[in-house]
């Protein structure tokens, strides 16, 4: 069910809204003035790893022809890329470090591993999925117009498939991420515009051909007789990459519990209401704090949801506060183990695969409020206050 | 909303950034390397082994923190790859020093000499009431810390060859850019007719004063006149009795003067009146901010930021809290380092009271150190 109101969706009086909003400000203001050595000190530390293990798994693959040199500088090397990804690169071009005013770590200027053009990032992730999280028809991270991941979204026989097209999105996750703010859909209903197009097209074309030069030609190149073993062990890193961040990425608004909106929500939404429908459309997930530093600090997408502005080392402590603030108003805070958040995903990828007559789910778009809604759903942190 | 850029940011930066040319087969070998880090660049690798191996942003190393009178410290720094060294001597360079995490940048005259220093420049700071930039370099700083430079600017320097007869009119932390202008001069083997009016509070607070003596000492040229303000009150330029007696000659010479705003203004005024303006050189440290803008938001387009201002705060100011890439450099509006389009809105310039209007078409330039906002603006940055 899509909701088209948050507030009369969660049951909360205009005093209550009200006054959530202003804790969540106040959560903000907090860190904001808490900002300081420590977190500088954090993301410089995670990009010095980051690079080291760079560096240490490109040296390695010098000897990817004996195979326990090509497993171990594969995996410096998958495992520098995700963290270049998820950890250093998705958050620094949030802007989480830009108070900083290191002109070499800020959202302006940082440009990261991966096909898809920091800028193109910067608008269809900052702005759009952002912004508009989880409404339908216009957040285009809801289904990344390949999969049917709300059932709102219309069927049609093609739809059949996704569970291949999902597999291989998982597998070439970042040409599907390079491709994402180019307004395919429209293409069809030919109402692109064919200049932006082009531009746009030709600055991946530039990006993309460097990225893969470096670790198609150059490196294997380097590397003289291993030429093979590390163009493989260099393809194998990319798609270690893939996987990893198309898992933890369907892990933050695909979960059940993650809920989706009409465009009626977007009316005179209020900032706290803009809150409400964050928590309302993200998932965490569990793990320890290896894992999530893994995963781009995204095991906290609700918090980064709330402030994807605020430095990522912090969410751990936002975290506690923010639960609180859901126990207290009644507000689901979804959130399991990675393996069960990511079943739910692959559970909700075949079963939206067929019409919704099929699986028994209400087609009706707009289903009104439940009056005990989310009782059905996990919330393992939400202490209902109110019988 | 989206545009086109024929670069990664990251990687036009390091070619402005680059201020040392490179061979044609230096050159080759950073293009090859430059595509094996994209889309970082060589630099960000190697400045992990050592911060100094990094041309991407100038910085230096600071080798040493030297007390000196008054509550100042020269601080001896040496730059990494990308310095120049081709400063002139009176030029200021920006320094940018980490304080809780963020960058902060000031301005400083360089007192080494332009020529004989070495790979080593030298700054003097003077602990400011209240600027806790200034108090971190001078109490704060340890040897070994790495901070950013801003390559040197300002134009209130000494030609070479100097005119054979020269006026330095220097007061407090004044002295230097003439410091760096005498030591020169001192380097090259040849002082001319030289008179150096150097005021202070008294002779303890006054920088430098040993190694000027010393100076005087062995240049025959070389004639100073210190003047201490307890003893005998604040030099006065509203008149010409005091210059009179210090210099007799002084119309006849080629001045320059750094010091205290009231100072400056009083030797421009006096200068004027002589018919001699063109003779006087002025390096001021401070702007006076007179008039104020009006609360507003200024937005910052290209990060799409916004941040509501009461008309006391600078532009730049305003960015800087919000952590939009702001150029900043002296931050009393002489440098034009800050300068940024203005793309609509209208700001005030808080020195003159001048108002600038800015639309799409025609984004004019804005000092963001100096300017504040009047209702809501933005601002191409």
């Amino acid at each position: 069910m899509a909701i088209s109101d948050v507030q009369e969706y969660a049951h909360l009086s205009d005093e209550d809204v009200e006054a959530l909003g202003h804790a969540f400000d106040d959560i903000r203001r907090d860190i904001e003035a808490k900002r300081g050595q420590d977190d500088a000190d954090y993301i410089r530390r995670i990009i010095r790893i980051q690079r080291g293990l760079a560096v240490a798994g490109r040296l390695t693959l010098f000897a990817s022809l004996f195979p326990p040199a090509w497993i171990a500088g594969t995996g410096m090397l998958g495992v520098a890329k995700i963290l270049e990804n998820m950890e250093v690169g998705h958050n620094v071009m949030h802007g989480q470090f830009d108070w900083m005013n290191d002109p070499e770590i800020h959202s302006s200027s940082w440009e990261w591993d991966t096909a898809q053009p920091a800028e193109q990032w910067k608008h269809s992730h900052n702005y759009l999925h952002h912004t508009f999280t989880n409404v339908i028809g216009k957040d285009k991270d809801v289904g990344y117009e390949i999969l049917r991941m709300a059932k709102e979204q219309p069927w049609n026989p093609a739809t059949l498939g996704q569970p291949v097209y999902n597999f291989l999105l998982a597998v070439l996750f970042q040409w599907g991420v390079a491709l994402h703010d180019l307004d395919i859909d429209k293409v069809w209903s030919r109402d692109v515009d064919a200049e932006e197009m082009k531009g746009k097209l030709k600055q991946i074309w530039r990006k993309v051909r460097k990225q893969l030069v470096k670790d198609y030609v150059l490196f294997p190149a380097l590397t003289g007789p291993a030429f093979l073993s590390t163009m493989t062990a260099n393809a194998t890193a990319n798609l270690m990459r893939n996987v990893w961040s198309y898992m933890i990425i369907f892990c933050g608004h695909f979960p059940d519990g993650a809920l989706h909106f009409t465009e009626d929500e977007l009316d005179n939404e209020t900032q706290a209401k803009w809150y409400l429908r964050q928590i309302h459309g993200s998932a965490n997930f569990t793990g320890s704090r290896l894992l999530h530093i893994l995963a781009g600090s995204l095991g906290y997408q609700i918090e980064h949801h709330l402030f994807p502005d605020l430095p990522c080392n912090r969410y751990p402590e936002i975290a506690e506060r923010v639960q609180e603030l859901c126990a207290e108003y009644d507000l689901p805070y979804t959130t399991g183990p990675l393996y069960k958040q990511y079943g739910q995903v692959l559970r909700t990828v075949m079963r939206l695969s067929l019409p919704n007559r099929m699986t028994g789910l209400p087609t009706s778009p707009t289903t009104p409020p439940k009056p005990e809604p989310e009782l059905e759903k996990p919330q393992p942190t939400s202490v209902p206050v109110a019988a | 909303m989206t545009q086109t850029v024929e670069q990664p940011a990251v990687e036009q930066l390091a070619i402005e950034q680059s201020k040392r040319p490179l061979s044609g087969r230096g050159r080759r070998l950073r293009d090859l390397a430059t595509r094996l880090t994209t889309p970082l660049l060589p630099d960000d690798y190697l400045q992990l082994i050592n911060p100094l191996w990094s041309s991407r942003e100038l910085r230096a190393k600071v080798e040493d923190v030297v007390p000196q009178a008054d509550d100042a410290a020269t601080l001896v720094l040496r730059p990494g790859w990308g310095w120049s060294f081709d400063h002139q001597p009176g030029q200021y360079v920006g320094i940018g020093v980490q304080v809780g995490g963020r960058w902060h940048w000031r301005s400083y005259s360089l007192t080494s000499p332009a020529v004989g220093a070495g790979d080593l420049l030298e700054v003097t700071v003077k602990a400011m009431p209240e600027g806790f930039v200034s108090d971190h370099l001078v109490r704060g700083l340890e040897p070994g810390t790495i901070v950013r430079l801003a390559a040197p600017q300002g134009d209130f320097v000494l030609p070479d060859p100097p005119p054979g007869q020269i006026l330095f009119l220097a007061a407090g932390s004044g002295i230097t850019p003439i410091l760096s202008m005498l030591r020169t001069l001192d380097r090259r083997g040849s002082v001319p007719d030289v008179v150096l009016v150097h005021t202070a509070p008294d002779a303890d607070a006054m920088l430098f004063r040993e190694e000027i003596r010393e100076l005087a000492d062995r240049h025959p040229g070389l004639t100073v006149v210190e003047h201490f303000s307890r003893e005998r009150g604040r030099l006065s330029l509203a008149d010409t009795e005091a210059l009179d007696a210090a210099c007799p000659d002084w119309r006849n010479r080629a001045a320059w003067a750094c010091g205290p705003e009231a100072m400056l203004d009083a030797a421009e005024r006096l200068w004027d009146r002589s018919g001699q303006k063109q003779r006087l050189r002025l390096e001021r440290f401070s702007a006076t901010l007179v008039g104020g803008g009006e609360s507003g938001s200024v937005t910052f387009a290209r990060s799409g930021r916004s941040v509501e201002v009461d008309g006391a705060t600078t532009l730049l100011e305003a960015g800087e809290r919000d952590g939009a890439t702001m150029p900043a450099g002296c931050r009393m509006g002489i440098c034009h380092t800050c300068v940024v389009p203005l793309v609509s809105g209208t700001v005030r310039d808080l020195r003159s009271g001048n108002e600038i209007t800015g639309h799409e078409s025609d984004a004019p330039p804005v000092q963001t150190c100096v300017s504040a906002a009047v209702g809501d603006c933005v601002l191409d940055v």
